[in-house]
């Protein structure tokens, strides 16, 4: 067997699709979107974290690990670090970005869709609608902890919105049902 | 006359509700080590979770296969020892067990459980499973993804036990439990620590035009561009340049998926007892989605209708599909 380390096979040249361009989210617009989206962040991650103390289990070692989840058509990232002692959920406007040991790239409907187990992490890795860089293991055991959650984590955060909530939930699916048909 | 008991992987608890929900008859499932050939981070069961998983599948008339389908590495037997004592305590239904030595430790220990061989101990003759029958009870063996219909029916006619083969998921083409590929590069063993392709020695990256190269250990598996959908980065379904072929070849295999969904009646014609579906490291998504559809077509096919299989290509590595050598020796 032949490996090459420097020189990858010439690719064809098509235009990148989604997952690959994220959006800069400009300066002012990214940070105010930011702060109008924190406060459900905050609340989700801790009923999250206070329902499914199992979940932390499954993460070992890279509860401390700093991840980037990049939804590429919104204005900002979200960082986790699902650290039990020191929960940490937060949009960021990705120039500000912290250093991530691991990044999680696609769409957020896909995105909101793999937390619930609608739709296959690897099927969509195989599709190339989902990009991973950084730490493969600490995607691997977050992927595993969030998959063996029961119920919808989408649903518990909608539910936490009450009526208005289920309703922005369920239009975000159709429109992406509709997308991806 | 063949059951076409439907065989169902699952890595975590909510994993194996979601299979027994969706018809499997029986889940196959490991513990969080080495005894395991899917000991992947963050999946797998602690003897708690098997304990209510176990209670959970019997309620539901499901079995739970525990697999032991590792090889232990001299003078490390007790790991192995420990789990299966483990589990015949909390009641599995069978233990999926490869290495002779992990045979012998349970037929002689635990003998009112079932021995399935697994397909790591690649049993392809009738002498080879006729040995394991007689010295270990072995009641099941899962054939090696190497054989065609007619000779399943030839070995069917030759043995005395069940027949298990996989008719979906991962299509490893390396003779079963002897692969040294990730050994060669990582360091870790695929047979004895349980891991192909370590998530820890995989690395990911982008490229200013868009595609993405996979690397194992430092080593490029492949370079997938823009639009080429992607593989896992095993060593078997690499792509390499060689001075040969300076553009880059798949020297093994190409990314693609095992799928026997069409040869399901011929299978169940030849003696074959069980059908299980690869998949441990997947989501509940895919679990969900393969066993609602084979589930459906196993009923189907024993009603006497024509199975009318869901589309799972969506599902399959580079979203390609094979019958492998099921359908021909030529297939690659
Ligand atoms: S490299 Fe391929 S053949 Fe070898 S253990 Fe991994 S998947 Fe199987």
């Amino acid at each position: 067997m032949t490996t090459d380390t420097s020189t990858p096979p010439a690719p064809p040249r098509v235009p990148p699709r989604a997952p690959r361009a994220p959006r800069p989210g400009p300066g002012a617009l990214s940070r105010l979107a930011c702060l109008a989206v924190q406060p459900i962040l905050s609340r989700t991650v801790r009923r999250i974290a206070a329902r499914h103390p199992s979940l932390f289990a499954r993460l070992g070692p890279h509860q401390t690990t700093d991840f980037l989840i990049d939804p590429v058509e919104l204005p900002f990232a979200l960082h986790l670090r699902p650290d039990p002692e020191a929960l940490i959920f937060r949009a960021v406007p990705r120039d500000a970005a912290p250093r991530a040991g691991a990044v999680i790239r696609g769409r957020f409907m896909l995105l909101l869709e793999l937390v619930d187990s609608e739709e296959d992490g690897d099927a969509a890795f195989f599709s190339r609608d989902l990009e991973v860089s950084g730490d493969t293991e600490a995607v691997v055991r977050l992927r595993n902890a969030l998959d063996d959650v029961d119920g919808s984590i989408a649903e518990e955060t909608a539910a936490m919105f009450g009526r208005p909530g289920r309703a922005i939930l369920a239009r975000l699916r159709r429109a992406y049902l509709n997308d991806s048909e | 006359m063949s059951l076409a008991e439907l065989i169902c992987p699952a890595g975590t608890p909510a994993a194996l509700r979601t299979a027994v929900d969706a018809g499997a008859d029986a889940v196959y499932c490991g513990f969080q080590d080495a005894t395991n050939a899917r000991n992947f981070p963050g999946l797998n069961f602690t003897p708690d979770e098997l304990a209510a998983s176990v209670a959970y599948a019997h309620a539901k008339g499901a079995k739970v296969l525990l697999a032991l389908n590792t090889y232990p590495p001299a003078g490390k037997v007790d790991l192995w020892r420990q789990a299966a004592d483990t589990g015949a305590r909390l009641g599995v239904d069978a233990f999926i067990v490869a290495d002779m030595g992990v045979a012998d430790y349970i037929a002689r220990t635990h003998p009112a459980v079932r021995l399935h061989l697994s397909v790591q101990a690649a049993a392809s003759s009738p002498e080879a499973i006729r040995y394991y029958c007689e010295n270990f009870g072995v009641r099941r063996v899962v054939l090696p993804r190497i054989l065609t219909i007619p000779e399943i029916r030839q070995i069917r006619a030759e043995i005395p036990c069940e027949i298990e083969t996989f008719i979906f998921g991962n299509h490893g083409l390396m003779v079963e439990g002897r692969c040294s590929l990730t050994n060669y590069l990582t360091g870790q063993s695929t047979n004895m620590d349980g891991v192909c392709s370590p998530a820890s020695d995989v690395d990911y990256a982008r490229h200013a035009d868009g595609s993405m190269s996979s690397q194992l250990a430092g080593f490029t598996i492949d370079c997938f561009g823009p639009d080429e959908k992607a593989g896992y980065p095993t060593i078997c379904k690499g792509r390499y340049t060689a001075p040969h072929r300076p553009e880059g070849y798949y020297a093994f295999e190409e990314p693609v998926s095992l799928n026997l969904s069409r040869l399901l009646p011929e299978l169940i014609d030849a003696g074959v007892h069980a059908f299980k579906i690869e998949g441990r490291q997947r989501s509940k998504s895919y679990v969900r989605g393969v066993v609602r559809a084979f589930r459906k077509a196993v009923d189907d096919i024993r009603a006497g209708r024509e199975a009318n299989m869901a589309d799972l290509v969506a599902l399959t590595e580079g979203q390609k599909q094979t019958q492998g050598a099921f359908e021909t020796k030529k297939w690659r």
